[in-house]
């Protein structure tokens, strides 16, 4: 670090490359939320341009919110996201925690068994996902997008918490063994709050693919009453004709609540950082 | 109370065997000290009193009871861990009674006891911070009351003073002789340390791959080492130990002298030979010679002498305190 300040204009390159990316990838955004507010022509005319009093419009907004059921989108995307994070923490931490706790026969294999499914893509699976979701009956239900989006966060949570768990010092285990904790207490209460920042990175990672599926809610939840928000903006995208004010105004929408998740995820994962002192 | 009987422990990893075949009596009241190298055992001996993990074989009874399929709880132990181990989310009165609240003992009786643990340790002003807020020698004062608190049986210690500084580390240990005599407690200490060893135990069980090399007093060790392995250990710095034929000695293998039982001299003795090392210590002087007869020989002096390397001197040991050792290496006694 001091070699870095010593050295200035190394510095300045470093903060440029990162402005430079971090404008790159906020731009889409910034595209999204500034067209949303603009009318229709403007949009085409001047796609670039920051709305003004003549081009303003919120007819987006409007179209957004009287067309359709959009607040059933939403609240079918946050009850979709949250549970499945929930479970994906829940049984990911509780696997994690056995792998890197018990030594058992076919502790290892298992271990790569479970991570298998982060080299494999769940997609493949899903005729067979489908077919298992229509015999079950579950088709055009919220539980289904539930197991889907469960199944496929679980390798990476096992993954990265029973990395972070094989640090959590051996002795705190035994002391609470010793004091005569239950395995589920050490678990719930001694090893759990000391991966916290490794939690609130799985969450993240888990919860954007799913807050941005397409692919399962049209194939496995189509129906208007489980429709998420991803999926209920594609009603204003036509094969011919398509509401751009709609679909914009909508795709803006949908990033406020998992900005709202991240910003709470984050600040679990600042906190677990400083507040740390295992010893 | 709290005796403890251990016979034939055997624990294996796999087909890695750590522990081979170990039977010791620990007596009610009896400071004990595991002392051996890295990776003899001691550890994982201790563990597996705490029950933290099973014998592969073996009887381990406290207090007569037979404690093999006892849960770690329930075995009447307390345990004092080299990193401290305390919970960080609880303060220093909750961790100190986290125990005694699963038990499900009430808590007027939980608050009395911690208080006394607590006076004992000077611990008062901390009992409601946290253990980040502590320093590493309160945290160990943490973890010694919260095994204290227990009123256990058998108190175990691992590596306690390994993670302090040198100055807190004997102020530490003079704490826990004082808590040894103040509550009459059996303890058992593991450690690789021979100072700790020397100073705290009642009785030295010296580890060595897994198995007992020797038990003792730790003057017995020092003055009746049974084997080279033991001789070699105990003491510091460590025994000289020549071949036994350059001395000319048939009847032994090897022949242990201490640097201490070693007297030197600028005129006369037995071993001539020429200064290598010197390390002045104030209270005393470490010479290093190399001798015709010998080889290298380690001199304790006490004391300051100004001694310099490739002087040339003579060493002469003192016949009564020689240790024989035979072909196995065992002691001639």
């Amino acid at each position: 670090m001091s070699k870095a300040r010593s050295a200035p204009i190394r510095a300045a390159f470093i903060h440029l490359a990162l402005i430079a990316y971090t404008l790159v990838a906020l731009f889409p955004v910034f595209l999204t939320l500034v067209n949303s507010f603009k009318s229709r022509s403007a949009i085409f005319s001047q796609p670039m341009a920051l709305p003004t009093p003549s081009t303003f419009s919120l007819i987006g907004y409007q179209t957004v919110l009287n067309q359709g059921n959009f607040v059933g989108y939403f609240q079918n995307s946050l009850i979709v996201t949250v549970v499945s994070i929930a479970l994906v923490l829940l049984f990911g931490a509780m696997a994690a925690f056995a792998l890197s706790e018990y030594r058992f026969r076919g502790n290892t294999l298992m271990g790569l068994y479970l991570a298998l499914g982060i080299m494999i893509p769940i997609r493949l699976g899903t005729v067979a996902i489908l077919q298992g979701m229509v015999a079950a009956g579950l088709v055009n239900t919220l539980t289904s997008l539930i197991l889907v989006y469960t199944a496929q966060g679980l390798p990476l949570a096992i993954f990265i918490l029973s990395e972070f768990m094989r640090t959590v010092s051996d002795d705190l285990k035994s002391a609470g063994r010793i004091d005569g904790l239950s395995e589920y207490a050490i678990f719930f209460r001694l090893v759990l709050p000391l991966v916290r920042p490794a939690m609130a990175t799985v969450a993240v990672f888990t919860m954007i693919p799913i807050w941005n599926d397409l692919w399962f809610p049209l194939i496995l939840a189509p129906g208007e009453a489980t429709k998420t928000v991803t999926l209920g903006a594609q009603m204003f995208i036509g094969q011919f004709v398509t509401n751009w004010n709609a679909v914009l105004s909508a795709l803006s929408l949908a990033i406020l609540p998992v900005m709202v998740l991240y910003v709470i995820f984050s600040r679990q994962l600042i906190r677990g950082i400083t507040s740390g002192a295992v010893k | 109370m709290g005796s403890l009987q251990l016979k034939s422990i055997r624990k294996a990893f796999g087909n890695n065997e750590v522990l081979k075949g170990i039977d010791l009596e620990v007596k009610d009241g009896e400071f004990v000290i595991f002392v051996g190298p890295s990776g003899c055992g001691k550890s994982t001996l201790l563990r597996v009193i705490a029950g933290l993990e099973d014998a592969t074989s073996g009887s381990i009874r406290i207090d007569g009871q037979e404690m093999a399929t006892t849960p770690p709880a329930k075995r009447g132990i307390a345990m004092v861990f080299q990193s401290y181990a305390l919970y960080p989310h609880l303060t220093v009165k909750d961790n100190m009674g986290l125990g005694l609240k699963q038990a499900g003992t009430e808590k007027a009786e939980i608050d009395t006891r911690v208080a006394k643990a607590a006076g004992m340790l000077s611990l008062d002003p901390y009992l409601a911070r946290r253990p980040a807020e502590l320093s590493g020698g309160q945290r160990q004062r943490v973890a010694i009351g919260r095994a204290i608190v227990r009123e256990p049986k058998l108190f175990l210690f691992d590596e306690p003073l390994s993670n302090l500084d040198a100055a807190l580390r004997v102020q530490t240990r003079l704490e826990i002789a004082g808590l040894h005599r103040r509550l009459k407690a059996t303890m058992i200490y593991v450690t690789h340390d021979q100072v700790e060893a020397m100073t705290l135990a009642d009785k030295i069980v010296v580890l060595n791959a897994g198995a007992i090399e020797q038990i003792g007093s730790p003057m017995e060790l020092y003055n009746k080492p049974a084997n080279v392995f033991v001789a070699g250990f105990i003491g510091s710095p460590q025994m000289n130990f020549i071949p036994a034929e350059k001395l000319g000695d048939t009847g032994a293998k090897t022949i242990g002298v201490r640097p201490e039982h070693i007297a030197l001299s600028r005129e006369s003795g037995d071993w001539k030979g020429k200064v290598i090392h010197v390390e002045h210590l104030g209270a005393d002087t470490i010479v290093y010679l190399e001798t015709e007869a010998t080889g290298l020989l380690t001199v304790r002096l006490f004391g300051e002498h100004a001694y310099a390397p490739d002087d040339v001197v003579f060493a002469t040991p003192d016949r009564a305190s020689l240790h024989r050792f035979d072909a196995n290496d065992r002691a001639i006694v």
